[in-house]
């Protein structure tokens, strides 16, 4: 199975059936896409697939042999993911950080569909649970991202 | 900064590396010359740091605990763990503060298992009940200070000038008379190797110089897991390794009988091997999706556990029931302890006015932490044993190894990497970690293991926060004020719920938050009803204090209305004599624009109210109130306010950070959460059926720091009693329905 993970061609010896997280996660070595419910309830193991969030632990690899995927290892080669980090960052976003890479994820997909969300928007698309609470700080983060006063360089 | 450090730490390497800790260190030490790497295969500094050891100073041994490389960043061994809290930065500044070090060249660790690391006053070392920063304070500053003192000297050697005429400024000694500074980085080969002072003699900072006590430093942490680039236990590899996965018993105490396909498992793709466990089967394969697909396939014949055979485990019956355990609890009849009493209960309730009674119930509920646990066993071959996995006491946990494979607990090293949620999920709970499997699964194998639990097995061995059924009794004079309180606890405490035996006093985690209660009332008890639980207890974000204080201020609430008094008045009226208290009370009043209890028409129309919870949990004291609507039936949470009284804080902004998330957790548990048994298994197995408070639920939180100046207390657990107390109580103001148990799902609140 061939994959283009973070504009790089991988090769992978799985089932075409096998989840896009556990190929990332044991064949390529990329574990920073977390394992948290293999259900898609949780958001954790959030990637982009042709700029969408996936939830890639229930993604066959053969529905996204073509693709180009994103994951968060290449978060800040992208102009928006670099902004996010850096909004996260600045808004000392983290607790645990386990959710953390799927929030990441998920807040630079919703800000390359909608640049300007509101607090619907933010409510529809950041669906990701986070169990240290820090659901006020991602919404702080996102508003200073779409109002534009956060750079890159924080 | 901040990046550069996780670059190097030994657990963010990508691809397949050897995460053998003594071997990184001692490789890290060669490899960087001049850099000075203590505490790990070096007896010799070892046993010069067991000189400074006595029993009035804990945490003495400088080397063990710092390292100060060449570029002059500062490598600290954690006595706490880091799992979101924020303790690995508050170390950070403590330490820096006294080392004179800005924290923010710091990396820090959690410390390996060990004598020299058990900081706490009670000489031991677990991370939990929000003891971190107010338990290693002085320990902690007293390190920096003492590895300041060795740096001069060592200062003083290099300069061939006195002690007496160096000071120090971040990172540098100063040599003021000549203009000569010395990066710490360049004194630290010499530094590490000097005697430690006697920790009497050190002389701590003035607190009003403090640059970074105090302050909002920013985490250490957080670029490293905004990015992916830190590494919890669940993704640590070491060269070959295997992937497990288990299948658990429905019901605790049952066992593998026959495994009806165990010959077709082991044929299927990327299975190495089939295995029976106790109370477990479990499938080992090149990659995990191979060992779940394997053991989930498994068709295993479970064996009930022998009825009356002596037993260490909490066997689960067939028949159990949460909502019939609940009818239990309310109407079991038994021998009622006394934990709290003070003046004459019975003659106060006599005596009484009004008598008003009522049964005021908690719930099961999970830890739900986001990282499944896993645990990763390697056997050495010089017999010695490496195992990482997510855990809050590495000595408890070492030791209960070495019990369970007969090893030698120096010969285990135990790797403790960050965890990925806390809320009290990774003490030591028998049959809530998968390490005794990994181990056994290693050793069967010959090939390190890693083992990682489904979030479906997960839900089926997590350790649960007790449930409850709390009889109050209360007495008001004419006034309509409460002068006599009775309550009996049917109940069993997360402490005595952690083994089979009860002790021999009564668990104060069953009853805090009953207990300990500031209101003035003259006669009072607080009993406890033991009633022992089938199902394994634990602790959870703020223990007994997190039902509690929901069960104690509803009632309180309750008798606020039968006798026609305001709850904030009324509350205001029974801390009078309490100046910490009434002060902590009216600045959450002037935080929310001041009480308004409603109900009221908002701006956008609703109907809303609210609510007041006040709780004293973990050397804190916290003072919330919540405004609540109804929207389609269900409970909307608009705002909380909150004011905290930790005595003193070390991170402002990491205190609020820790509000926000006691505060989801506290909503989560009062509007949400739940865990229902029925036939002896958990309704639930995974989040679609045992929902957590997600973002569009969050509502605006406004939090107010209060320094008394009082001792330092807890922070992580301390914001989350008041929580549920203050959105039932706005609940029931609103709809005048009298909430008296959680969570507010259960309720309809349409019509």
């Amino acid at each position: 199975m061939e994959l283009n993970i973070n504009g790089i061609q991988h090769h992978v010896d799985v089932e075409p059936d096998t989840p896009l997280l556990w190929a990332l996660r044991d064949d390529l070595a990329m574990t920073g896409t977390k394992y948290g419910c293999g259900l898609a309830q949780c958001g954790a193991c959030t990637v982009l697939v042709d700029g969408q969030a996936v939830r890639s632990c229930v993604t066959p690899v053969e529905k996204v042999a073509g693709a180009s995927i994103t994951t968060i290892e290449a978060i800040e080669q992208d102009d928006l993911g670099k902004r996010v980090v850096a909004a996260w960052v600045k808004h000392q976003v983290p607790q645990c950080g386990y959710c953390q890479s799927g929030q990441v994820m998920a807040a630079t997909s919703l800000l390359r569909q909608v640049p300007h969300p509101t607090d619907a928007d933010i409510d529809a698309a950041m669906v990701n649970l986070c169990r240290c609470g820090t659901y006020n700080a991602i919404r702080a983060a996102i508003h200073d991202l779409a109002s534009g006063s956060t750079d890159g360089g924080a | 900064m901040v990046n550069g450090l996780f670059d190097d730490a030994p657990l963010m390497q990508q691809g397949p590396v050897n995460l053998s800790r003594r071997r990184f260190m001692l490789t890290s030490a060669g490899a960087a010359t001049g850099a000075f790497v203590l505490g790990f295969g070096l007896p010799a500094r070892q046993a010069r740091a067991q000189a400074a050891k006595g029993p009035k100073y804990r945490g003495t041994q400088v080397p063990a605990f710092l390292e100060i490389r060449p570029d002059n960043t500062v490598r600290l061994q954690s006595p706490f763990i880091e799992g979101g809290q924020g303790t690995f930065t508050a170390m950070a500044q403590i330490v820096g503060e006294e080392l004179d070090a800005d924290p923010s060249t710091f990396l820090v660790e959690n410390a390996p298992a060990g004598d020299e690391y058990a900081v706490m006053d009670s000489g031991m070392r677990i991370t939990g009940g929000s003891m971190s920063v107010r338990n290693g304070y002085p320990a902690m500053r007293r390190l920096g200070a003492l590895g300041r003192e060795m740096l001069l000297q060592a200062g003083a050697q290099h300069l061939g000038v006195p002690v007496s005429e160096l000071t120090t400024q971040p990172g540098q000694v100063v040599h003021a008379a000549s203009g000569r500074t010395v990066n710490y980085g360049d004194l630290a080969h010499v530094a590490m190797d000097l005697p430690v002072p006697d920790p009497a003699s050190v002389k701590l900072r003035d607190p009003s110089q403090f640059r970074w006590i105090g302050k909002s430093v920013k985490r250490l942490d957080i670029y490293g897991k905004s990015t992916g680039k830190v590494d919890y236990a669940i993704d640590v590899r070491v060269d070959g390794m295997l992937h497990a996965a288990v299948q658990h018993a429905p019901r605790l105490g049952m066992t593998v009988g026959s495994i009806r396909n165990e010959e077709q498992v082991r044929q299927m793709k990327g299975v190495h091997s089939v295995h029976r466990l106790p109370g477990a089967a479990a499938v080992v394969a090149e990659r995990w999706w191979h060992a779940r697909r394997g053991v989930e396939a498994l068709l295993v014949n479970w064996v009930e556990a022998e009825p009356g055979a002596a037993s260490d485990i909490r066997v689960m019956p067939a028949d159990f029931s949460t909502e019939e355990f609940r009818k239990h609890l309310a109407t079991v009849s038994g021998k009622e302890e006394n934990a709290e009493t003070r003046g004459d209960v019975t003659r106060g309730l006599k005596n009484a006015h009004t008598v008003v009674e009522a049964t005021y119930f908690s719930q099961y509920v999970n830890h739900g932490q986001l990282e499944p646990p896993s645990a990763l066993a390697r056997y050495n071959p010089d017999g010695t044993l490496d195992i990482w996995l997510p855990n809050q006491a590495p000595d408890m946990f070492r030791a209960d190894m070495a019990r369970r494979t007969g090893m030698d607990a120096e010969k285990i090293t135990i790797h403790s990497p960050l965890l990925g949620g806390f809320f009290g999920r990774h003490f030591l709970y028998d049959h809530g970690s998968p390490y005794p499997q990994a181990i056994a699964l290693a050793k069967a194998t010959g090939r390190p293991i890693k083992l990682i639990w489904t979030r479906e097995e997960e839900f089926l061995r997590d350790a649960l926060r007790p449930m409850a059924a709390v009889r109050f009794r209360a007495g008001l004079d004419a006034t309509g004020r409460p002068v006599a309180l009775d309550v009996v606890s049917a109940t069993e405490g997360a402490t005595e719920g952690l083994g089979t035996k009860r002790g021999k006093d009564l668990d104060p985690t069953a009853l805090e938050g009953l207990t300990n209660k500031a209101y003035d009332i003259p006669d009072r008890r607080i009993a406890q009803l033991f009633v022992r639980n089938p199902a394994t207890l634990g602790y959870w974000r703020s223990v007994g204090n997190s039902m509690n204080d929901f069960l104690y201020e509803t009632f309180l609430d309750e008798l606020a209305d039968k006798g026609h008094q305001d709850p904030y008045e009324l509350r205001l009226h029974l801390l009078r004599d309490n100046r910490r208290l009434t002060t902590l009370l009216k600045a959450v009043a002037d935080l929310s624009g001041g009480w308004k209890r409603g109900p009221f028409t908002a701006a956008d129309g609703s109907r809303r109210a609210r609510g007041i919870g006040m709780a004293s949990p973990f050397g804190s004291e916290a003072a919330a109130i919540a405004e609540v609507s109804i929207e389609n039936g269900r409970v909307r949470v608009h705002e909380v306010w909150e004011a905290i009284d930790p005595g003193k804080v070390v991170n402002p902004a990491i205190v609020e950070g820790q509000v926000n998330g006691a505060i989801a957790l506290g909503l989560s548990q009062v509007l949400l959460e739940e865990t229902v048994y029925e036939n002896g298994m958990p309704r639930a197995r995974n989040y679609d059926g045992y929902p957590i408070l997600a973002l569009n639920q969050m509502p605006r939180v406004h939090v107010k720091i209060v320094e008394s100046g009082e001792k330092m207390g807890g922070v992580g657990e301390p914001p989350l009693p008041a929580i549920p107390p203050a959105v039932a109580n706005a609940v029931s103001t609103l709809t005048g329905r009298r909430i008296r148990s959680m969570p507010l799902s259960r309720h309809d609140f349409a019509s």
